[in-house]
């Protein structure tokens, strides 16, 4: 079986900024992949471009064995690329869960809403199923007894683990987390740490951009040093973390812990 | 919320607030005032109350409020259904449809609303015969221009399209006011772009369009009044006006043309109040009372919840 995302030498100009300068990368399925890096290294953006929330400039982006936002088409001997349409792009997207550092709940639906609005809307699921799947990942996530609540009415940290809930309520193949606990107040990290630890207990292939090095060293199958645009150095935690091998992840480490 | 049972609740402080002389000072002086403008009001016989009394009801009247409503609700309804169309077009990725609603925006709002009556009021002058077919070809439909475009279409298209363009930019405004947070949420969870719009962005710009729009309505109101220049003469300014300067009476009846502007306005902000609680639920605690309220200002929950305070996504932030 293929790799869940296959990336190869993507690169990403931002006008005249080069954020991204021709990144591969590999998460088998199942896998925990965490991306650490100092800031401005491009991680979030390569999060945010396997969803086609930005467009690659070059490379590709192959997610369980589709291109992602192009269409390879064989014309005789040649191979065009095709953009895909919005809709076929939306498809893709709905198989990817994504988690973001500011949460990005819709204020002016309700807990329950909010998990349920995507099921329904793109899914097309009547409310009975997409109620009785947003009741069960609530509850997973700690938070049956908030249902009803609206996101302000909630902690930073019940917030994002809504935000988790919402995303899984899309049965993705993929989750994607970016910078999930940066914008949570230091007591906060541990509740959606161990909600991310549960999923990734549960088999969900994982790809997390964060600055949490304990969670990496704990959870992560993979973990990935960026830093300028460029996978540095890849390996497991024990490698990449305990024993690096190039001077700019030794340097970053020395910093951070 | 915080607190254990079992802490003994202290003596609340009942302290005697500070005086403040200065509160009754006013009330005196502002009561002295109200009461000297009513008695003026009340005892000024140029003012003619027993005229006033008996034309407030007076069916010609109360048809001409009847009308005026008719204009007000009629304009406001076509406006923002073409203020929510151009706001949209605008936005898109059409360039045509965007150069449309450019040009349509900087026209209506760009000309003066009694210049643009009047041509409504002339179209059938100007184009007595209008036809719908291909250019330099056949026609298919063709009709009488004064059959279709009465006094009173010609009225209501006229402010319509006006105040269009006026809401169009008050929508826009609303539209951008969302966090971009809010589109790539709902762009990653796979929703279509007119599902994000019409779901998730345009509830939420509501709590900014309607306060402005309500405003708009109040005023719009009044603009109807300008409606003389098409020339569509049932509505109340027009009516009062004539039967005023037929009696030789124009201050008595421009009183009940103020007391019905008065009351319809009254009533359009209590509407308008209604409104902006449906569209501030998730907002405040009025608007969601179920569950605990947390020690934060309702600003601050807003703020909070839409994630509002990061302008740019796209930058790596680290603690």
């Amino acid at each position: 079986m293929t790799a869940m995302v296959e990336i190869s030498a993507v690169h990403k100009f931002f006008g005249d900024l080069h954020v991204l300068r021709g990144v591969d990368l590999e998460v088998e399925r199942g896998e925990v992949c965490v991306i650490l890096g100092p800031s401005g290294s491009g991680k979030s953006t390569l999060l945010r471009c396997i969803n086609e929330l930005e467009r690659i400039s070059a490379g590709r982006i192959v997610v369980d064995g589709e291109l992602m936002g192009l269409r390879e088409v064989t014309r005789g001997t040649t191979t065009e690329l095709h953009r895909r349409s919005d809709k076929d792009i939306a498809r893709q997207r709905s198989r990817i869960g994504m988690v973001f550092q500011r949460f990005n709940l819709f204020p002016h639906m309700t807990t329950l809403d909010n998990v349920m609005e995507a099921p329904r809307k793109v899914r097309g699921w009547d409310k009975a199923r997409a109620r009785t799947k947003a009741e069960e990942l609530l509850t997973m996530v700690g938070l049956s007894d908030r249902m009803e609540h609206y996101p302000a009415q909630l902690s930073g940290g019940q917030q994002q683990r809504v935000a988790i809930a919402r995303a899984l309520a899309m049965e993705p193949d993929l989750m994607l987390f970016d910078e999930p606990t940066s914008a949570l107040d230091p007591e906060l990290v541990g509740e959606v740490l161990a909600v991310m630890k549960q999923l990734a207990d549960s088999g969900m292939t994982m790809l997390v951009v964060t600055h949490e090095v304990g969670f990496a060293r704990e959870v992560a199958d993979q973990v990935v040093f960026m830093d300028e645009g460029l996978v540095v150095e890849r390996g497991t935690a024990a490698e990449v973390i305990g024993n690096p091998q190039q001077s700019r992840t030794r340097d970053f480490f020395a910093k951070v812990l | 919320m915080g607190r254990p049972m079992t802490t003994p609740v202290p003596e609340l402080i009942n302290a005697r607030p500070v005086p403040r002389p200065s509160t009754w000072v006013w009330a005196a002086v502002v009561l002295l005032l109200v009461a000297m403008f009513i008695h003026g009001l009340l005892t000024n016989p140029n003012y003619r109350w027993d005229i006033v009394g008996q034309y407030l009801f007076d069916p010609r009247i109360v048809a001409g409020v009847g009308w005026t409503l008719l204009l007000t609700v009629g304009s406001m309804v076509i406006g923002i259904v073409l203020a929510v169309l151009m706001a949209i077009m605008r936005q898109g990725t059409n360039p045509v449809l965007r150069g449309v609603s450019t040009v349509y925006i900087w026209f209506f709002r760009g000309t003066p609303i009694y210049t643009q009556l009047v041509f409504w009021g002339l179209l059938s002058v100007l184009y007595p015969r209008l036809s719908l077919g291909i250019p330099f070809g056949p026609e298919f439909v063709s009709f009488e221009t004064t059959v279709v475009f009465n006094a009173a279409i010609a009225a209501l298209l006229g402010l319509g399209l006006n105040e269009g363009a006026y809401l169009a930019e008050i929508v826009r405004g609303g539209l951008n006011s969302v966090d971009r947070g809010q589109t790539e949420a709902a762009t990653a969870l796979g929703m279509k772009r007119s599902t994000t719009l019409w779901r998730i962005v345009i509830p939420q710009a509501m709590r900014v369009i309607v306060p402005p729009t309500g405003n708009e309505t109040i005023s719009m109101l009044k603009t109807t009044s300008l409606v003389l220049a098409v020339p569509f003469t049932l509505e109340l300014t027009f009516v009062t006006n004539a039967l005023g300067n037929q009696k030789f009476l124009p201050v008595p009846l421009l009183i009940v043309a103020a007391i019905y502007y008065l009351v319809i306005t009254s009533i359009l902000m209590v509407g308008q109040h209604y409104v902006e609680a449906y569209y501030g639920r998730g907002f405040d605690d009025a608007g969601a009372s179920r569950g605990a309220t947390k020690g934060m200002s309702r600003r601050q929950q807003a703020i909070l919840a839409a994630g509002t305070v990061r302008t740019n996504p796209n930058l790596d932030v680290t603690p």
